[in-house]
């Protein structure tokens, strides 16, 4: 190993070494290189069932459109949040994605996500008359649109309709008054029993909906701060709190392993929840039960029709996308009637089309029909990045309330300052421009 | 000199790696956790402010970061003594040289160590299922009323705990293997000689004859579980009433899931701190029980 030759050897392989490992590493970071022949792909994600599904509606979207090729990637939906920060931080977004319509907000904030007011205007195949006005709001900030429907949700009430008619309600309690006494008379009739059950341990929405019931705005100032503490929230809260402090819900949700054993037992007759609880109770009730069970609008404060949030998902355009005019395609055609149909046999998910619901399988799903009324009163949830987190808050915060570790308004005031702490950021931004 | 700089040269490599991956993450971490880093100033770097300690004013004054801190020194102070007793139990029951199946009760022993978490999770889940669960089940024969153990607050940190140690103590159950083949078989004879009995051989000999291997076991041990994150991830989500919310499981929160990057950097080093501390402080036990 003296020798100079030798040495000069040895740096000579590195060097080469080290320069094909840049090469190979450039290599794997240029889409042109890495993707080779398959550059002119349109890359979907879609996400869990839907992804799966989509693939079938695609051979006939290629067939109408020679030329353009679709590849679907499918998402898990516990990665998919995470999957498209990543991938944003990572500038490797694909072309059109499935989003989630809490999302939107978020990935305005980045800049991810092309407006599609432009697009739209080319072509009469999209208009906002096309959709329930609740859920294409959802969509859209500051009146520019991020997104198209493409399936829908929101939260009605369950309730098995045998054990209701027993107490004399042979249709649903309508009002907050007929669910409390609703309520009462099923703890009555079969003591140890509940008449509705809500899972604070895990959920939000509840606390939310009876929020919104009431018209409360949820967050105040240009959604910069939280108004949990204002009257309507309060009321609200007052009221969801009057079912556990009566024993009308359990307090202790934890006891409830099993949603669906539950309510076929009938430890409880209600239960508030989304569409995807149809398919669900179809399947895992016992036969007995199939007429048993039934679906209806959310209980209002007062006659007046009540108020439930607009979910689902839409279908987004990259910024970062080569093939935008193509991925406009893509959207047209799965947001005519016949496709919005077809998903809907597929996958049980609601179309956000309204000329779907004219269609015979859905107008014959007597399930489906509470989620269409709801779905006419549905409102967007505060379009913030930060209303995940802010929710999680207000489950926190009201499951404590239902316990008796803190008054309604210790709570709520409680609440409020943890979400004005969260919104700091908002209000520093708004300040500044 | 020619010398010094080949090695340098040959060096190169390593120190580049680690600089790229370690250091330099590190670091930026570091300066981080000095700012309020979030989704806002993902897409407009101007929205990242330094805001000095305030993140960590900000923990001080956050009862998630206590309730997390609580139950992570809850699940080190039970769980982690229990696994090394767990450990060196099982290595004092392999180590008998006549024992038949000895290879055979090693591999099992091991065996939870390398198997993946998830899959291991599934089946604790049966285990635990408050109404068809096994554990409820022997515990009915004996007329004890059944638990629901990853829903109760006051059960599911336990429940982590035995399923942690379960998982876990294989590992430190072969360095005690290797701690223990390597005491002399003579001192065993000499006191037997002078009459000592087996608990007396194992307090006398084994005990400070394992020191060493005791303190690195701690440490491991200790260092590891108060990064307490996959087994409450994947059985409870920190739940119920945040109950086995952990450290680092809040951190995975405040950082993935709502995007607090300043935050959650500032809480990576208070755990760095905590680690810190908790190892300086075994090694000097340590130390002064030697001497």
């Amino acid at each position: 190993m003296t020798s100079a030759g030798r040495r000069i050897d040895v740096r000579w392989w590195l060097g080469i070494t080290i320069a094909i490992f840049f090469i190979a590493y450039g290599c794997v970071s240029l889409p042109s290189c890495a993707r080779g022949a398959s550059a002119s792909d349109v890359v979907f994600w879609a996400f869990g069932v839907e992804g799966e599904y989509v693939s079938k509606l695609i051979p006939e979207f290629e067939r109408r459109n020679p030329g353009i090729h679709v590849r679907v990637q499918m998402i898990p939906w516990n990665a998919a949040h995470e999957k498209l920060l990543t991938a944003f931080a990572g500038g490797s977004l694909p072309d059109i994605s499935q989003m989630g319509n809490t999302w939107i907000p978020e990935f305005n904030v980045l800049h991810a996500i092309e407006d599609l007011t432009p697009w739209m205007a080319q072509g009469a195949a999209i208009r906002d008359s096309f959709y329930f006005p609740g859920v294409w709001d959802t969509y859209r900030i500051d009146s520019v649109l991020f997104g198209i429907p493409w399936y829908v949700d929101t939260r009605v009430l369950f309730y098995r309709s045998d054990l209701l008619a027993q107490v004399g309600y042979p249709r649903p309690p309508r009002t907050w008054s007929e669910l409390e006494d609703a309520s009462a008379r099923l703890v009555a009739r079969s003591p140890g029993h509940y008449g509705i059950f809500f899972s604070t341990n895990n959920e939000w929405a509840p606390p939310v909906l009876f929020g919104l019931q009431k018209r409360s705005s949820l967050l105040k100032d240009h959604d910069t701060r939280g108004n949990f503490s204002g009257p309507e929230f309060a009321d609200a809260t007052r009221e969801f709190y009057k079912f556990f402090r009566n024993g009308w819900a359990p307090v202790k949700t934890t006891q409830i392993v099993n949603v669906y054993q539950a309510f076929a037992e009938g430890y409880f007759a209600m239960y508030i929840s989304g569409p995807w609880y149809i398919g669900e109770f179809t399947r895992r009730l016992p036969d007995s039960l199939q007429n048993a069970w039934m679906t209806a609008p959310l209980p209002g404060p007062d006659d007046s029709s009540s108020i439930s949030f607009a979910g689902g998902s839409g279908l987004v355009m990259l910024r970062t996308s080569n093939h935008k005019p193509e991925v406009w395609k893509l959207m047209e055609f799965l947001s005519a009637p016949a496709q919005q149909i077809g998903f809907y046999r597929l996958t049980g998910n609601l179309p956000a089309r309204l000329e779907a619901w004219h269609d015979s399988s859905l107008a014959h799903n007597t399930y489906a029909a509470a989620f269409f009324t709801q779905l006419n009163n549905a409102v967007a949830l505060p379009k913030v990045p930060e209303w995940e987190q802010i929710a999680q808050e207000v489950r926190q915060h009201v499951e404590l309330i239902t316990m008796d570790q803190l008054t309604v308004d210790e709570g709520l005031k409680a609440l409020d300052r943890k979400v004005d702490i969260v919104l700091e950021k908002r209000r520093w931004i708004a300040h500044g421009e | 000199m020619e010398n010094r700089r080949a090695v340098f040269f040959f060096l190169a490599p390593a120190l580049a790696a680690i600089g790229i991956f370690f250091v330099l993450p590190v670091a930026a971490a570091f300066l981080m956790s000095f700012t309020d880093f979030d989704i806002y100033s993902l897409g407009n770097f101007q929205y990242a402010r330094f805001i000095g300690l305030k993140n960590y004013l900000q923990l001080l004054n956050d009862p998630l970061f206590w309730q997390a801190l609580k139950n992570t020194i809850y699940f080190l102070v039970v769980g982690g003594p229990l696994s090394i007793a767990v450990s060196l139990g099982s290595a004092l029951l392999l180590q008998p040289k006549m024992l038949r199946l000895k290879g055979f009760f090693r591999t099992a022993y091991f065996a939870p160590v390398v198997t993946t978490l998830v899959a291991v999770a599934i089946v604790w889940r049966f285990v635990y299922h408050p109404r068809f669960g096994i554990l409820n089940y022997v515990l009915s024969l004996a007329g004890v009323p059944g638990i629901d153990w990853l829903g109760d607050p006051h059960w599911a940190m336990p429940a982590i705990i035995v399923m942690a140690v379960w998982k876990n103590f294989g590992y430190n159950m072969i360095i005690f293997i290797a701690g223990l083949q390597n005491i002399p078989g003579e001192l065993y004879e000499a006191a037997s000689i002078d009459g000592a009995g087996k608990f007396q051989q194992f307090r006398s000999i084994t005990l400070p004859m394992l020191a060493p291997t005791t303190l690195f076991v701690s440490i491991i041990t200790m260092i590891g579980y108060f990064q307490l994150f996959a087994e409450p991830y994947v059985m409870t989500q920190g739940g119920p009433l945040n109950s086995t919310l952990s450290i680092v499981l809040l951190m995975y929160q405040q950082g993935f899931r709502w995007w607090n990057m300043g935050y959650s950097a500032a809480l990576a080093f208070v755990l760095f701190a905590f680690i810190l501390a908790g190892s300086v402080v075994q090694s000097r036990i340590q130390r002064r029980w030697e001497a």
